[in-house]
């Protein structure tokens, strides 16, 4: 089980933490983990960065986060990890 | 630059500051009994009648501004050595009556209450007299005044009257802890309990400041404070509170967003409703007008919702609200905010703070601060609840009619309620703000004026969402 944040403080928001939501909402769907995942939002994680959002998912701390490399991270850090685990 | 509207918001800034300063070196309970003295160090009276006077009161300000009288549960307390012991006479003719031929005093007076001497002098009959003030209107001398004390003349719920020794006294079942009286006396004799000592100490022990704490602190900062700190830029003020310790600052706007859409649902439910958002005039209704307490939005506060948001999102969080408003100390006293709110504090205090630390804001970088829409930030200015519960109606699809009624200032507020109980309020929706103006009026404003609703409106414009739906969506 991922449990996934999105920082939704307000440095994070700014860049777009709404769209990472969103993102995230349907990519859960159009996957179907939505049984192995847990979205929800944070204020601010403490790793303000000059660009992109911070997702927390469990322990590790991803910054950067935009809709242009969103999908890479998407399987990098959820699909992979989903498999990962499932192992 | 000036920071404060008088000179009796100075005085209380300054004690504040020191009993920070102290605080923050962990010296306070050795030091306390020394503020009086640094603040009032000559042998020359510039206040009262002499230093020693002056240091007694300052002694009394340095307790309250500690916490105050813990077997007093109201917020606000009396000085009553600071009180001057106004005259309370009412209206009177004073020496500036000329004893002219019109008499127009007189004439105006339904109640026969003037009558002249021999010089044609005025004098009105106290027994007679119905405080109406018509005589004083017409005087072409104003020779007529108002003898009322500043703090009764604020007081719109008449919770104050006078002790045996003539100092003031609060009725603390009528007073609604709105800071008027604070704010108006000229003496500064009412003063509003500080929890700022308990806001150090928890800053001090928090994750940030590295001594093994093991929680966050965030301060939930009211919208008012677009129109504070005029000094310096909102972001340096952001900057400033991460500086003092505080892990993030975020806007109560945001939790005036998920209260609009709430309080939309529910009135077009219940097709009456009064707010719940000013903690003063829910009091008010309280107790002035108890059958009306079923209309009350069962919604909490922007304040105590959004704090719940935070707790229930972040392990061991702590939460400060900073804001206009003394009654919001009081709200976070009740047993539904009490597990939410740790503390709360005033713009004034905030200036403490920040002082008390020496932290110059406009020389600051500029933080930032976007959590929430348009028609969460005008939450801060009278009629922003209306436009914003009218706005979640429009987002929600829901088919209602909203017919508000807008009220600032008890007095309003009063005759609102009046005609709702008797069945004759033109309207479904009462939105009620203790202070004249809304929050932008609050005591605990560091300076009240015209440009604050135009500051507020500036900073709702510059919300980075326009809609409601937008800024809580990421919170599903």
């Amino acid at each position: 089980m991922l449990f996934v944040q999105v920082c939704v403080g307000s440095s994070c928001h700014l860049k777009g933490s709404q769209d990472i939501v969103e993102l995230l909402q349907k990519a859960v769907e159009e996957y179907h983990i939505d049984d192995d995942v847990v979205l929800s939002g944070s204020f601010c994680i403490g790793k303000c960065n000059r660009i992109g959002v911070t997702v927390q998912i469990n322990d590790d701390v991803h910054v950067g986060v935009t809709r242009d490399n969103f999908r890479e991270f998407f399987k990098k850090n959820i699909l992979d990890e989903i498999k990962n685990e499932g192992k | 630059m000036r920071k404060f509207d008088t000179k009796v918001q100075h005085l209380k800034y300054k004690v504040l500051r020191e009993v920070a300063r102290l605080a923050w070196a962990d010296k306070l309970l050795e030091n306390l009994l020394d503020i009086p003295k640094t603040l009032v160090p000559g042998k020359e009276a510039t206040m009262r009648c002499c230093v020693y006077k002056e240091r007694a009161i300052l002694s009394e300000r340095v307790k309250i501004a500690m916490g105050g009288d813990p077997n007093n549960h109201n917020v606000i307390e009396v000085i009553e050595i600071a009180c001057d012991e106004c005259p309370v006479g009412g209206y009177e003719v004073t020496n500036a009556c000329r004893g002219c031929l019109a008499n127009r005093c007189e004439d105006v007076c339904k109640f026969g209450a003037i009558s002249f001497d021999q010089n044609h002098v005025a004098h009105i009959d106290k027994t007679k007299c119905k405080e109406c003030g018509a005589c004083a209107k017409v005087c072409p001398f104003t020779a007529i005044v108002s003898r009322k004390r500043p703090c009764q003349n604020a007081c719109k719920v008449k919770a104050i009257t006078m002790n045996a020794d003539k100092s003031a006294k609060i009725d603390n079942s009528k007073c609604i802890q709105c800071g008027a009286c604070v704010y108006t006396c000229p003496f500064g004799a009412i003063v509003d309990k500080s929890y700022m000592v308990n806001t150090i100490d928890i800053l001090k022990k928090s994750e940030r400041a590295g001594k093994g704490g093991n929680y966050k602190v965030f301060a939930v900062v009211a919208p008012s404070i677009s129109s504070q700190f005029s000094y310096a830029k909102l972001g340096q003020v952001i900057t400033g509170l991460k500086q003092l310790g505080f892990h993030d600052v975020i806007e109560a706007a945001l939790g005036a967003d998920m209260v609009a859409m709430a309080e939309a649902r529910e009135l077009s439910e219940k097709g009456l409703l009064t707010s719940s958002c000013c903690p003063a005039f829910v009091q008010y209704i309280k107790s002035n007008f108890p059958s009306l307490v079923e209309h009350i939005s069962h919604n909490m506060s922007p304040m105590a919702v959004l704090a719940k948001y935070i707790k229930e999102i972040t392990p061991n969080a702590k939460v400060v609200f900073i804001g206009p408003c003394t009654a919001k100390k009081a709200e976070a006293q009740l047993e539904e905010v009490k597990p939410y709110v740790d503390a709360v504090l005033t713009f004034e205090e905030l200036q403490a703070l920040f002082d008390s630390r020496d932290l110059d804001l406009s020389t600051l970088d500029e933080g930032v601060l976007d959590n929430a829409s348009y028609f969460g930030r005008i939450f801060a200015r009278s009629g922003g609840l209306t436009d914003a519960a009218a706005e979640a109606m429009k987002e929600q699809g829901i088919d209602f009619e909203i017919k508000p009624v807008v009220c600032d200032g008890i007095e309003a507020c009063r005759v609102a309620l009046l005609k709702l109980s008797k069945g004759l309020l033109d309207g479904n929706f009462v939105e009620g703000m203790a202070c004249i103006g809304g929050c932008i009026g609050g005591a605990g404003c560091l300076t009240h004026g015209e440009k604050s609703k135009a500051e507020v409106d500036k900073y709702g414009k510059e919300a980075y969402e326009k809609t409601i739906s937008d800024a809580i969506s990421i919170l599903k």
